[in-house]
């Protein structure tokens, strides 16, 4: 049987998360198996799946190339930024 | 019968949706999938859920003092009020689900009326099933599509499970001085009222599953007079024999 990767949505706002995978038949019965196997507790108000197979992967060999380089260039995240006080909590 | 009709057609619901929930948990451990493992489970507790909260009614309706588990573990055969149908043993795969459906095409519309009944708890009690319900219909439905126009194999095993079953059917819609009462009253819904409704789901999904519907001949029935297939015995041997060997255990 093929391989599907279940995302859940847990609240309205938010972004659907990876949950795991299910074997099933076709999409209707994939979407059933992923209901019942992880929104047991209340996980989930939406639920997407989607074949193994139509994932494409990066390559774990791949990594030093692909992300190494950003971890050199701190001046991407928004740290050197003064808040004024008058803006509060951000 | 007692004299408290509302009781019988109380505990009527509740037995039912214990022996099925029994039933289904019976396959934790035995399913063909993991999936299908976790939905059996599911749709068991599911019913036993309904079942608990249906016999704490019933307790309350007969004011002598039983809980839910006095009515579960505490009574015989005789005094289950079930319907056959779902007393009748898991079978393999496709048996479990036409049960299912054959009792989901019934139960969903049942929950439904009966969530507009004069008894408020009846009432609230309904409007939750209703909703697990649908969901029960939904799986089996989609389950015994892919049986019926699957595999050779899968096909025939769905057409003798619907075959075998099928004179366990017309005990849903029977109707005797309990209901007539209460559907005189408002409390009960008259099941005769949701054949039409039961007859299009279970015929479209047998048309999708390429399924013979089986004729209408003599149907099997006394389940809800407590007169059951030996199949209830074991049923409760197994349920109740902590109960009936360690009266009042807890843990």
């Amino acid at each position: 049987m093929p391989l599907w990767e279940v995302f859940i949505r847990p609240r309205n706002g938010l972004a659907h998360k990876h949950a795991g995978s299910i074997h099933a038949a076709d999409a209707a019965m994939a979407l059933q198996a992923a209901r019942d196997v992880y929104t047991r507790r209340g996980e989930g108000l939406s639920i997407w799946v989607v074949p193994s197979a139509a994932i494409t992967a990066s390559d774990p060999a791949d990594k030093e190339m692909m992300f190494e380089p950003t971890a050199s260039k701190i001046y991407r995240h928004p740290t050197f930024y003064k808040v004024p006080d008058d803006v509060g909590n951000m | 019968m007692t004299a408290l009709p509302l009781l019988d057609y109380t505990l009527r619901l509740a037995d039912n949706a214990l022996i099925l929930g029994h039933r289904l948990s019976e396959w934790v451990g035995h399913a063909p999938v993991l999936e299908e493992e976790l939905a059996l489970g599911n749709m068991a507790l599911d019913l036993i859920g309904e079942a608990r909260v249906l016999y704490a009614y019933a307790g309350n309706v007969e004011g002598k003092g039983r809980d839910e588990d006095a009515l579960a573990y505490l009574r015989d055969v005789p005094e289950f009020r079930n319907t056959l149908l779902v007393e009748q043993p898991n079978g393999d795969f496709a048996l479990t689900i036409v049960r299912q459906l054959l009792y989901a095409a019934f139960s969903c519309p049942f929950w439904r009326e009966l969530s507009a009944s004069r008894d408020a708890t009846l009432a609230a009690i309904a409007a939750k099933a209703a909703k697990e319900a649908a969901y029960h219909l939904r799986h089996s439905a989609e389950w015994l599509i892919r049986l019926g126009d699957g595999t050779a194999e899968s096909h025939r095993r769905a057409q003798t499970a619907l075959d075998q079953l099928w004179p366990y059917s017309g005990e849903l819609f029977e109707v005797d001085p309990i209901e007539e009462t209460l559907v005189a009253r408002g409390i009960a819904v008259d099941p005769r009222s949701l054949r039409c409704e039961w007859d299009h789901t279970v015929d479209g999904c047998l048309a999708q599953a390429t399924l013979d519907r089986p004729t209408d001949r003599w149907m099997q029935t006394g389940g809800r007079l407590g007169r059951h297939s030996e199949h209830l015995g074991h049923v409760l041997a197994t349920m109740q024999f902590l109960q009936r060997a360690y009266p009042g255990a807890t843990w």
